[in-house]
Formats: C-alpha cells, sequence, structure tokens
C-alpha cells in the first residue's frame, strides 16, 4: 500500500514510478530511485527514464517587495511630514531634533501602513523589527564613524618613516618640518611593554581566580566574587593613585613601565576573571562528570578538559582584556609619567604609552603635536582591531584534518555558551 | 601491569571482614554492595541495598525514574560524593575491597569502575584518538603502544571500522551513537573491571540503541556491566541479572527484587515486579 500512497501524494516533478501491478511490490525506496525500471517476467519493455522535472524552489518570507514599499513610503512620508512640520508650521531647528522626529514619525508611519495594508498584529512585528535593526545599525555606524574619522584626521599626515623610527625628543615647535623628526616609537614600546607585563601578571591570576570560583568553590567564593565584582567597579584613576602612593612615593620603584604595568594589572583582573568564570560556567558539567569518572584528580580535569573546552573563550577573555586597558590613561599618570624619549627598559624611567601620547598632545596649541596626538589614537586603534582579528585566527580549534567536523553541541540551547564558546559549537559547525 | 590495594582497615564493626586485594588490570571484577544508603541534603532516598553484580556478567538496575537507581549506580563509583550535599552508609566491595576503605582514593576506585553516561559526552576539545586515551593520560598510566590501544579499545566499543579513517578528527565530529560508542571506547581504555551505564541509550535512536546493546554484550566478557535502564525490552535483552528497585510513596528507594533476568521477567516472587515488568504502573 506504501507505493500507492506515494503515487497518489508525490508532488508534481517528483519521479514517480507508476507501471503495472507487478511493480507494485517493489521496495518503497526502489520505487523513487531514477533510472531503468527492471522488466518483470520480461512482460515489460523496460522504459526510458523519464526527465527529472523539478519545482523551480523558493523560500516563503515574511518580507516581499510589499513590504519594502511600505518601508520606503513610511520613511518618505515621514520626512515631508517632519519638514513641513518642523520648517513650515513652526520654527523649529536644528538637525538632531529633525532626525528624532522623523524616526519617531517614520515608526508611527510603519505601523499604520503595514495596519493598514496587513493587519495588527503584523505591524506591531514590523515596527519592533525595526526599531532593533536600527539600534544594531546605529552601534555599527558609531564605530565604524569613530575608526573612519580617526583614520580620516591621522592618515593624510602620517609620515611614515618617521612616525614608526623616531620618538618625540626632536620635537620644536618652530620646526616647519617636524612631523619628519618625530614619531610615536617611545610609545608603541612603552604600550607594548606594559600591556603586555600587565597581561603575564594578570591573566594567570585571573584564570586561577576563576577556577576558583567556578570549578573549587570553596568557602570564600562568594565573598571573592563580590570583591572581584567591587574591583571591577574602581575607578582606573584609583588603581593609578594605589601604586603612586604604594610603591613609587614609597621609594620602592621609580616611576617606569613596570609601575605602569602594576596600575593596569587592578584594571585587567577583575574584567577577565568575571569573563572567564562565565566561559567556565558553560563547559558542560558532563565533561567534568566524565573526567572524573575515567579517574582524573581534579586539577587534570580542569587543566586537560575545562579549559581546552573553553578556549577560544579564554582567549577571547583575554584580549577583551587587552582592548579594555591598552587605552586606559588614568592609570598611567602617575606610574609611567610619559616621557618623550625612547625607552626600552620597563624596569627604570619614566615611560611613554600611546594614550598618554593622544592626552598630552592632543592639548597643545600647535597643529603638529595634534597631528601626532591622532596618529597615535589611529596606531592604537588599529592594534585593537589586530588583536581582534589574530583572537578570531588563534581561536580556531585544532584537529580539523579535512573531512566533515560537526556540532559537539554541549547545550545547544545556551545562549552564553553560543557566545563564548566558538570552538565546539560555532566554528566547527562549518 | 600489577596494582595492590592499600589493605582497608574495617569500616566498621558490622563489616569486620576486608581483604588485600591483587588483581591485573583488564580483569572483571565483582561488586558487593551491603547495606548501602544514600542521603541527599539529609533526606534519606535509598535504604538499605544488598546486592551483589556477578563477575562478567550484565546486571540491569530497573524501575520507575526517582527510585535511586542512578544514586546507587553512582555509589558504586564514588561518583555520588561528588553531588554537593550528598552523603551514604554501608560498604561496597569490589573484589573483597571495600572501595570506600579508610585509605582509598575516589580517584583509584574510578579508574577501576568505569562510568558511561546518558548523555554522550566525549571532550569537545579533544580529537577522537585523544579521546580514546583520555584516561590514561589523566591518570598518567603508560600504554604499551597507543595505537594499538586506541584500535583495541575502538574495535570493542564496535566503533573502529567507522571512524579509523579520521581519528584526528574531533570527538564532536561523530553522531550521538557514535559519540556514545566512543565514550565506552574511553572507559574502555582504561581496562576498568566493572563498567556503569546510566540510561546509555536513552539519548539514541532504535538503530544506535541495537548496536551500543550489541556492544554490550560482546564486551560482557571482560568486564562486568552494570546498567540502569528504563527500556524493559532493554534489560531482557542485554542482561544476566535484574534487580527491581522502587521508591513507594514518601519512601526511600528499595530493592524490592533481585534475580536472574528470565526469572525477574518470568516469574516474579513479588507482585509489584510483575506489575512494573508488565507495565503495569511506572
Amino acid at each position: 500500500m506504501i507505493p500507492d500512497a506515494i503515487t497518489q501524494t508525490a508532488p508534481e516533478g517528483v519521479l514517480v514510478k507508476t507501471t503495472s501491478a507487478s511493480t507494485q511490490s517493489v521496495p518503497v525506496h526502489e520505487t523513487v530511485t531514477p533510472g531503468p525500471v527492471p522488466a518483470s517476467g520480461g512482460a515489460q519493455p523496460p522504459s526510458a527514464p523519464r526527465p527529472r522535472r523539478l519545482p523551480s524552489p523558493i523560500r516563503p518570507s515574511a518580507f516581499g517587495v510589499q513590504d519594502v514599499l511600505i518601508l520606503v513610503a513610511a520613511a518618505v512620508s515621514s520626512l515631508c511630514l517632519v519638514w513641513i512640520v518642523f520648517y513650515q508650521l513652526t520654527s523649529l531647528s536644528g538637525g538632531l531634533g529633525f532626525l528624532v522626529c522623523w524616526y519617531l514619525g517614520f515608526l508611527a508611519l510603519t505601523w499604520f501602513g503595514t495596519f493598514q495594508m496587513i493587519e495588527r498584529q503584523v505591524a506591531t512585528d514590523r515596527v519592533v523589527a525595526v526599531v532593533v535593526v536600527s539600534a544594531a545599525l546605529l552601534v555599527v555606524a558609531l564605530v565604524v564613524f569613530i575608526v573612519a574619522w580617526v583614520a580620516y584626521k591621522a592618515v593624510p599626515t602620517i609620515h611614515w618613516g618617521s612616525l614608526f623610527t623616531k620618538d618625540q625628543g626632536n620635537f620644536q615647535v618652530s620646526d616647519p618640518t617636524a612631523l619628519d623628526h618625530v614619531g610615536i616609537l617611545h610609545a608603541i614600546v612603552g604600550t607594548f611593554e606594559q600591556v603586555g607585563i600587565a597581561v603575564l601578571l594578570g591573566v594567570p591570576f585571573a584564570v586561577a581566580t576563576a577556577v576558583y570560583l567556578n570549578e573549587v568553590k570553596g568557602w570564600g567564593s562568594k565573598t571573592v566574587r563580590t570583591v572581584v565584582t567591587a574591583m571591577s567597579g574602581t575607578p582606573s584613576v584609583v588603581a593609578g593613585i594605589f601604586l603612586y602612593s604604594m610603591l613609587i612615593l614609597t621609594g620602592v620603584i621609580g616611576y617606569s613601565g613596570v609601575a605602569a604595568s602594576l596600575a593596569l594589572t587592578v584594571v585587567l583582573l577583575p574584567s577577565v576573571t568575571r569573563v572567564v568564570e562565565e566561559v567556565l560556567r558553560v563547559v558542560p558539567s558532563g565533561l567534568r562528570e566524565a573526567s572524573q569518572a575515567l579517574g582524573a584528580p581534579e586539577w587534570r580535569t580542569v587543566w586537560s578538559v575545562v579549559l581546552p573546552t573553553a578556549r577560544s573563550g579564554v582567549v577571547t577573555a583575554v584580549l577583551l582584556g587587552i582592548a579594555r586597558i591598552v587605552g586606559e590613561t588614568a592609570p598611567l599618570l602617575f606610574t609611567a609619567f610619559g616621557s618623550q624619549r625612547l625607552n626600552w627598559n620597563p624596569l627604570a624611567g619614566d615611560q611613554g604609552a600611546l594614550p598618554l601620547v593622544i592626552w598630552s598632545d592632543i592639548r597643545q596649541a600647535n597643529q603638529v603635536l595634534i597631528d601626532i596626538a591622532f596618529q597615535a589614537a589611529f596606531v592604537l586603534i588599529s592594534i585593537v582591531l589586530i588583536l581582534f582579528v589574530l583572537a578570531r585566527i588563534f581561536s580556531r580549534p585544532k584537529g580539523r584534518k579535512g573531512g566533515r567536523t560537526s556540532r559537539a553541541r554541549p547545550d545547544d540551547d545556551d545562549f552564553m555558551a553560543r557566545i563564548f564558546l566558538p570552538v565546539p559549537i560555532e566554528e566547527s559547525t562549518q | 601491569m600489577t596494582t595492590t590495594l592499600p589493605p582497608p582497615a574495617p569500616m566498621d564493626p558490622g563489616h569486620p571482614q576486608s581483604f588485600t586485594g591483587t588483581y591485573s588490570l583488564g580483569d572483571s571484577g565483582q561488586i558487593d554492595a551491603e547495606g548501602v544508603c544514600a542521603w541527599f541534603s539529609g533526606r534519606l532516598v535509598l535504604e538499605t541495598v544488598n546486592l551483589t553484580m556477578e563477575k562478567s556478567k550484565v546486571t540491569a538496575l530497573i524501575g520507575p525514574s526517582g527510585c535511586g537507581k542512578s544514586t546507587f549506580l553512582r555509589i558504586l563509583n564514588r561518583m555520588h560524593e561528588v553531588v554537593p550535599g550528598a552523603q551514604l552508609a554501608g560498604s561496597v566491595k569490589l573484589d573483597g575491597v571495600d572501595v570506600y576503605g579508610p585509605g582509598q582514593r575516589a580517584m583509584e576506585t574510578r579508574r577501576h569502575i568505569g562510568m558511561v553516561f546518558q548523555k554522550p559526552n566525549p571532550f569537545p576539545a579533544m580529537t577522537i584518538a585523544e579521546n580514546v586515551l583520555a584516561g590514561l593520560k589523566f591518570s598518567r598510566i603508560s600504554a604499551g603502544s597507543k595505537d594499538d590501544l586506541i584500535q583495541e579499545s575502538l574495535a570493542k566499543a564496535g566503533l573502529w571500522n567507522e571512524v579509523k579513517d579520521r581519528l584526528g578528527e574531533l570527538g564532536g565530529a561523530l553522531s550521538g551513537g557514535q559519540q556514545q560508542r566512543l565514550c565506552i571506547a574511553r572507559s574502555l581504555a582504561v581496562k576498568p573491571r566493572v563498567l556503569l551505564m546510566d540510561e546509555p541509550c536513552s539519548a539514541l535512536d532504535p538503530t544506535s540503541t541495537l548496536r551500543i546493546e550489541q556492544t554490550i554484550k560482546e564486551i560482557a566478557d571482560e568486564v562486568t556491566v552494570v546498567i540502569v535502564t528504563h527500556n524493559m525490552q532493554q534489560a531482557q535483552r542485554v542482561s544476566d541479572y535484574c534487580a527491581f528497585f522502587l521508591a513507594e510513596e514518601n519512601q526511600p528507594g528499595r530493592v524490592i527484587e533481585a534475580g536472574r533476568t528470565e526469572m525477574i521477567f518470568g516469574e516474579p516472587t513479588d507482585q509489584r515486579t510483575f506489575d512494573y515488568v508488565n507495565g503495569q504502573f511506572g
């Protein structure tokens, strides 16, 4: 009976063999196999395979031409309406107010248009979709605008020969060719050394603390978590003052890169700890049990199972931490102090840093210094961007040696897992 | 390779006998549970279970949900104590050695009594080969030839032919049924004497389930298997012995009846067992 059912319900274009009753006994999977039909008992001549006719594929979509037209119409109508109200009926002015009113009018008209053309629930749904999409677009636009603006201000004035090879020690106010003699090498070196040392000091502590909070779950974990949260709220300038009064005023060390690193570590620790803790929390507990059931001691479970599973999340946490501190200015003010000259030694002597260059040079009444400040900002942004690209590359899973690699599904429905655990979930699905 | 467990001291006056066990890795073992009780946060969930799981046999633990089967299973290899607020009493002897005896380490016990869980849980950051070898790495056991061990373990778990060309892929690349067999291979690689299985097929499709059951029958010569299952047919198909657990209303779980599988399903002595295996309740 099954072949009959298929014959009757098969959609147009699907190849179904409909011959005599003698072929009805052929198993189902053969019925739909294209190809020559085996002659049963020699009674039937082998019929040639019919050309396969497939229906043209469609994608049922909730968003069609009409919907686009409604949106465009709403946008244009709102523009006209607000223009009339703003500039003809009332004497309002101001670009921002105009924009806000236009957007609100656009939303209202979108709702009304969809309500008229389709129906009420679709209209509400559409308006919410528009709000969400425009919020996302606004954020993207802001980031693009900031990067583009800095690049626009910085790139035309960059003297590539000197920017990365010279420091600011030779700057003279009256020199018209000053940009050929100054660069920000001292600041780049300083920032790399300070941030590098801060990461080396801070990340092991942060990961260890996160492991304590989430894996060991000792008696003090609640207290520690509260303290870490409070610490992440500490203003970074306080971290700078703390290090200044603890180490520099007491004469333990002078102004130096390492003092700046310590201040940056104070800023880095809580943020990395909290993110790593979240990352560890979404590692499925079944993996820990599996490891324990194999006879693994607790440290082994953490080291060989939990941390590798959360590897890309931990890398992300570290990079977020670096991005957090690389632009910190306040903790450096009283610690690195900001030299104009190149100082390779982070242990002694004041040292420059990119944020310090921006902070000090942008306020000068000298176009060369203002240009230098923008160039430093451009370099800083580029460093952050490169870091993020590197993070994406290095957090790829290992062991993908050809072949299909499907998902590992720790917890498919876990939102945080999808964000922070791209190793087993996102990337391996490709 | 031979391991000597330290002689455990008597746990309490009720269980005076203790043995020094010397055994070879790879032999199957017998488990004797005596007077096992379990509590979660002070609430008694399992009362005085006395059960012997015979060497080289498959013992199925059956019963409705919440009757303490899984808890009992986890007590056998000391995974129960991992749960916060969990307590227990009684003794569990592996070939005569009390796994809860003083001086016995939980890690050592778990190496000899392996476990396969309900949800397949291969380590996602490790390749298939690394997954198989994970137990050795964790316990710092040295294997003669790693390649041979990988092949042997995967073959025992019935997975070798499917994955022999893709040992370098991540464990998560396999289907659910394959992942579960990888977990079995991972447990077998450390050569346990007993393998506990906590509803190993409940997350799998019928074909994979049959494949796992076949695997269980194949490995039963070398390792004692204790399996928790909700599937009556499965218990009948794979097990030599059966224990019926039941927690009556507001009562902790108890073993109602235990014995050969044919007996439990064919002519149970207790009416409640009869009702359960014939689908009258639960």
